[in-house]
């Protein structure tokens, strides 16, 4: 007789000393683990459930000027800075860690309407309603001096927007026309109009440096190349654009908001359509401004909230709002891709997380994984109705939440009147219009 | 360092006489070879290659055959072929000896000496790449079969497959040799020639293990409150005695350690573990009762009357109840809600088990069906008519793939439960009242006062158990313990721990059952568990549904909508007239509108018609156009036409 029975030794299993970790056998065998996706499922609605108990975007609000601000600008090297310009012509420098101003000048009479880094990060510029251009350097005066500009520029015109190129001693602005200047010079190199009088804001492609894209009061996108005497190509929407933002990785795409509610990404090669209509607003939208990667945008607009869109989303991932948070006129993503910055009309600027449910500070490896684990989770079910619901879901003010209604309806009933007068006409004579085709007028070349 | 710089500057000079050379290497072979090398074209040295190889193969006496037997062999490799039958590599000999070729091709390039540059100390690695997995372990953890590859054009799609494939493969790999580190094995009993080890007794098992297994094997003689009823906790380590008349004991049976014992003072049907060792539930003669481990009753479940059977789905928190008035209950563990009760309209429920795969639960009725259940469902899921007489036990494997009944008809059947089909019918003289499946697939089957063990009963016909045992007094309960080798008896007059070598499942899993656990351990266990439990809604008869496509179409989606709201959301309003003031609505202007609107529906209908005949007439004369084209050609039967 040959016997062999299961006997285990216990030392095999259990720790020897009490400082030791606990020894934890495993065996990997499926029929040891039933209802594998039924447990995974659990796990990932738990942690869908657990990111919207987290989601906690908000972390402070950078108080101390007198009036709205109006502009907002990164530090090219410093993660920490932050420069904001308020309307009534005052400068703050931030440093975002201590969350409190180091410097303020006063740089203008009313607004401050723009203000830039430049590329090396010593000195910045701003333009005022005081229709000068100001060029100051990052550090502050020592003890008795005075706060005096580098440069000052007079201009004949109001300007509105301002933007650096990013290698070169370049910038370019926009008023009655988008002007080239050098910084050595006093007057514009190279100035482009286009039957327009007045342009909103002006942008440098971040990849190819010498192009440029401007927004103007005739409901035009123009574009332009530096190099060149004459502008290259614009479009002409329903409806005015307040801002565009290149993407930083697919520089030949563009993203404006729109007076309309909406935002359009443009392809700059195919101005015919936007690639994408993003639309959750429910008021004018006055500012957008890219993450660093490229993957996501976030806008802020007059309906008091700022929404983070993924590029080629129609919809928001996310929307954020306070109580106390009044018309959003600037927005900036940090460059650390981690952080939210905006600015708005009750003289506050707000610091948010990118990602609402993100925890932030030093995180140690199980900690790491286990957030990799239920993110892999998530998306692995998100498409299950359940996990679905939950993940959408974002409160809404009354106010938007009805208004959000009341456009749906809107829509709804265009779209009936719409459907009926195609159905009583001529077959071919109401053609069907989709929703991007909807919003260009023409291109012109 | 200074043989690398040998190896690989020196050729490149020129200076050929120093190049290293293998001992098998005749000097003149190398000699030779060098005045050739001089400085030629690629094309042709590779040619030389071959030729060097070639002439490798003659010098060595056997013709080159000795290369392979002196390479190192690997200890799941054996010395195969020749003396060991080793099962796990059995399965694949062609693939692997392709393998090894291709190894072996390989290694001769590495060994030439201006072939393989890279090498450093003039050695290759023995063993390159990383070993090959027995094709049966990748087998055990594949999860799901290829997807089909999408059209050429979704190019992010396509990648996200093959991504998600890699790392599905990687995963079962990474299992598969993961497996074979496991620590413990399979018991096993085999009798000496001509002894069968049916005949061996328990005396003689437990003599010839060692002392701690010896003492696995144990009666408590317990004939005042008998016959017994038991339980094994999921980790094995404690065990629940419930007696007909009233006796309720838990032991940590290993170390003989009585936890609690009471008297509960009236008859006792069942006992069970919830999902610790520290809360068992006991079916009394009127209400389900809740103790803890020290005996103190925690609840009184007034909403469970009489109360038969028991079993616990430990991945829901669920206790099921079978009673005598034929209602099957949940009751929910973890927030102690009664979850459903069905009335299963069948009487008196005294047999019921799990499918421990899928959760449902099978019933056993006195008209030879056995019905499976959902709490989801208020009919059964399945009838089975398994026996002709009533249902005496039923059993399912650990895989959710066979189920064991056996019936007043004295039969004993195996049936498929997943194809619904029966596999095997045995004939057992006295019938077996009791069924019981070990994790390895060992049945115990109790019949009178014997308990029998068989091995294999739904692969292979069996004709004799595996082991054979008498207790004293008929057997009341039966379960094999989980990760021993060990069957417990309840009988008549009190306990019996028999050892069945092969029984147990060697390797538990820490993190899910582990016998050895802390009390820490088994808090931060009980946590985890808690937060995934499963809710009761996911139990259905595949429990892998949930992670399918769902490919309904919107006619089947619209129709769910709505059953769930109770109304078309999508459905046309019946036209209601507006009312009009200033005596323009009258009764007749009122009836002109809905002639008007129902006119308008009429003519949708008939344009759509119309269409409709159109493209049919199209369809026609298009299939007429192809026919006489086709008519057109002579074909050899038209000869015959007139």
């Amino acid at each position: 007789m040959k016997v062999k029975v299961l006997s285990r030794n216990p030392d095999d299993y259990v720790r020897e000393t009490k400082h030791d970790i606990q020894r934890v056998p495993r065996n990997y065998d499926p029929s040891l683990h039933p209802f594998d996706v039924s447990r995974e499922y659990t796990r990932a609605l738990n942690a869908t459930k657990l990111e919207r108990v987290f989601a906690k975007p908000f972390l402070a609000s950078l108080d101390g000027h007198r009036d709205g601000v109006n502009c907002l600008a990164k530090h090219p090297r410093s993660l920490s800075t932050l420069l904001s310009g308020s309307c009534d012509g005052e400068v703050k420098v931030w440093n975002l860690t201590k969350h409190e101003c180091v410097r303020t000048l006063q740089a203008h009479e009313g607004f401050v309407r723009g203000m830039v880094v430049r590329h090396c990060g010593t000195s910045f510029f701003t333009i005022g309603d005081d229709k000068t251009i100001k060029h100051w350097k990052m550090e502050a005066p020592g003890y008795g001096e005075e706060e005096e500009p580098l440069n000052t520029i007079l201009g004949k015109a109001v300007f509105t927007g301002l933007d650096h190129h990013q290698k070169n001693a370049v910038f370019a602005t926009c008023g009655h026309q988008v002007d080239i200047w050098d910084e050595q010079r006093s007057t514009p190199i190279r100035s482009f109009t286009w039957g327009v009088d007045s342009f909103s804001s002006v942008r440098f492609n971040p990849v190819e440096t010498e192009l440029l894209g401007s927004c103007a009061s005739d409901r035009s996108i123009v574009l332009y190349d530096m190099r060149e005497s004459t502008p290259l190509k614009k479009v002409i929407m329903t409806m005015r654009t307040n801002t565009i933002s290149w993407n930083p990785m697919e520089a030949y795409y563009f993203t404006c908001a729109n007076e309309d509610y909406n935002l359009y990404t443009y392809d700059m090669r195919h101005l015919e359509n936007p690639v994408k209509v993003h639309i959750d607003h429910v008021s004018a939208v006055l500012d957008v401004d890219y993450s660093p990667t490229g993957r996501e945008f976030v806008s802020a607009s007059f309906d008091k909230t700022i929404r983070i869109f993924p590029k080629d989303s129609a919809n928001s991932r996310e929307v954020y709002h306070t109580k106390r948070m009044q018309h959003v006129i600037c927005v900036k993503w940090s460059a650390d891709n981690k952080y939210i910055l905006s600015g708005s009309d009750e003289m506050n600027i707000r610091l948010w997380k990118a990602n609402a449910a993100e925890k932030l500070g030093v995180l140690s490896p199980r900690e790491k994984q286990a957030i990799h684990y239920s993110q892999k989770l998530k998306e692995k079910f998100q498409h299950h109705p359940q996990i679905k619901r939950i993940a959408r879901h974002r409160h809404l003010p009354k106010v938007i939440y009805h208004q959000k209604n009341e456009l749906k309806v809107m829509k709804e009933a265009r779209r009936r009147k719409e459907r009926n007068v195609r159905k009583h006409s001529k077959p071919g004579s109401v053609p069907v219009v989709s929703e991007k085709e909807k919003h260009v007028v023409s291109v012109v070349k | 360092m200074l043989l690398y710089v040998n190896a690989v500057k020196l050729p490149l000079f020129g200076h050929f006489h120093q190049r290293p050379v293998r001992y098998w290497q005749g000097t003149e072979g190398k000699t030779k070879d060098d005045n050739k090398t001089e400085g030629q074209p690629e094309q042709q040295k590779r040619q030389q290659n071959r030729i060097k190889k070639k002439r490798k193969r003659d010098e060595q006496p056997d013709g080159g055959k000795k290369v392979i037997s002196r390479r190192p062999v690997r200890y799941w490799q054996g010395t195969e072929g020749k003396t060991k039958d080793d099962n796990k590599t059995e399965g694949q000999p062609e693939q692997q000896k392709r393998q090894q070729n291709r190894i072996k091709k390989k290694r001769k390039r590495d060994e030439q000496p201006d072939g393989g540059k890279k090498v450093i100390s003039g050695k290759s690695d023995p063993f390159p790449g990383p070993p090959p997995i027995p094709k049966d372990k990748l087998e055990k953890f594949k999860r799901k079969g290829k997807i089909q590859k999408p059209l050429q054009h979704h190019y992010k799609l396509k990648d996200i497959i093959t991504r998600s494939e890699e790392a599905s493969e990687m995963a079962q790999k990474q299992a598969a040799r993961f497996d074979l580190l496991l620590p413990e094995d399979a018991g096993f009993l085999e009798g000496d020639e001509d002894e069968d080890t049916c005949m061996i007794s328990q005396e003689d098992i437990a003599d010839a293990v060692d002392i701690t297994s010896g003492a696995k094997h144990f009666n408590l003689k317990l004939c005042q409150f008998g016959p017994y009823r038991l339980d094994y906790s999921r980790t094995g380590r404690h065990l629940l005695l419930g007696g007909r008349r009233g006796h309720v004991a838990c032991v940590d049976w290993q170390s003989k350690q009585l936890m609690c014992e009471l008297n509960v003072m009236e008859s006792v049907n069942d006992v069970k573990w919830l999902h610790t060792e520290h809360m068992f539930a006991v079916a009394q003669k009127k209400w389900l009762h809740i103790y803890d481990s020290n005996g103190i009753e925690l609840h009184c479940i007034r909403k469970f009357n009489d109360v038969l059977r028991m079993q616990f789905l430990p991945y829901h928190f669920l206790l099921a109840t079978a009673s005598a008035t034929g209602f099957l209950q949940y009751l929910d563990v973890s927030i102690g809600k009664e979850v459903a009760a069905i009335c299963t309209k069948t009487g008196r429920l005294d047999v019921m088990c799990q499918n421990p795969h899928n959760a449902v639960i099978h019933l056993g009725h006195p008209n030879g069906t056995v019905t499976l259940w959902s709490p989801n469902q208020k009919e059964a899921l399945v009838k089975m008519l398994c026996h002709q007489g009533g249902v005496r036990s039923v059993t399912v494997d650990k895989t959710g793939t066979y189920m064991v009944t056996s019936g007043m008809d004295k039969k004993m059947k195996v049936f498929d439960i997943r194809a619904f089909k029966p596999l095997r019918s045995y004939f057992l003289p006295t019938g077996a009242s009791c069924l019981s499946l070990s994790q390895r697939g060992l049945l115990s089957a109790a019949t009178g006062d014997i308990v029998q063990v068989y091995r294999d009963v739904w692969s292979t016909p069996v004709t004799k158990p595996y082991m054979a045992h008498r207790v004293r007094g008929s057997v009341w309960g039966l379960g094999f313990c989980p990760f021993e080798d060990v069957l417990g008896v309840g009988h008549g007059e009190g306990f019996t721990s028999m050892l069945v070598p092969g029984a147990g499942e060697p390797n538990f899993d820490g993190l899910d059952t582990n016998p050895y656990r802390s009390a820490k351990q088994r808090q931060e266990w009980e946590v985890k568990a808690l937060l995934e439990k499963i809710q009761p809604e996911l139990i259905t008869l595949d429990p892998s549904e949930l992670g399918y496509v769902d490919r309904a179409n919107f006619e089947q989606r619209h129709q769910d909508r709505v059953e769930a709201l109770g109304f078309d959301p999508l459905g046309k309003e019946k036209f209601v007239p507006k009312h009009k003031k200033k005596g323009r609505s009258s009764a007749a202007g009122i009836e002109r509108r809905k002639r008007q609107v129902a006119h308008e529906d009429q003519r949708d209908v008939i344009r759509k018609t119309v269409e409709d005949r159109m493209k049919l007439e199209e369809e026609r004369n298009r299939m007429k156009e192809k026919k006489a084209a086709l008519s057109g050609k002579r074909s050899a039967l038209d000869r015959f036409k007139k």
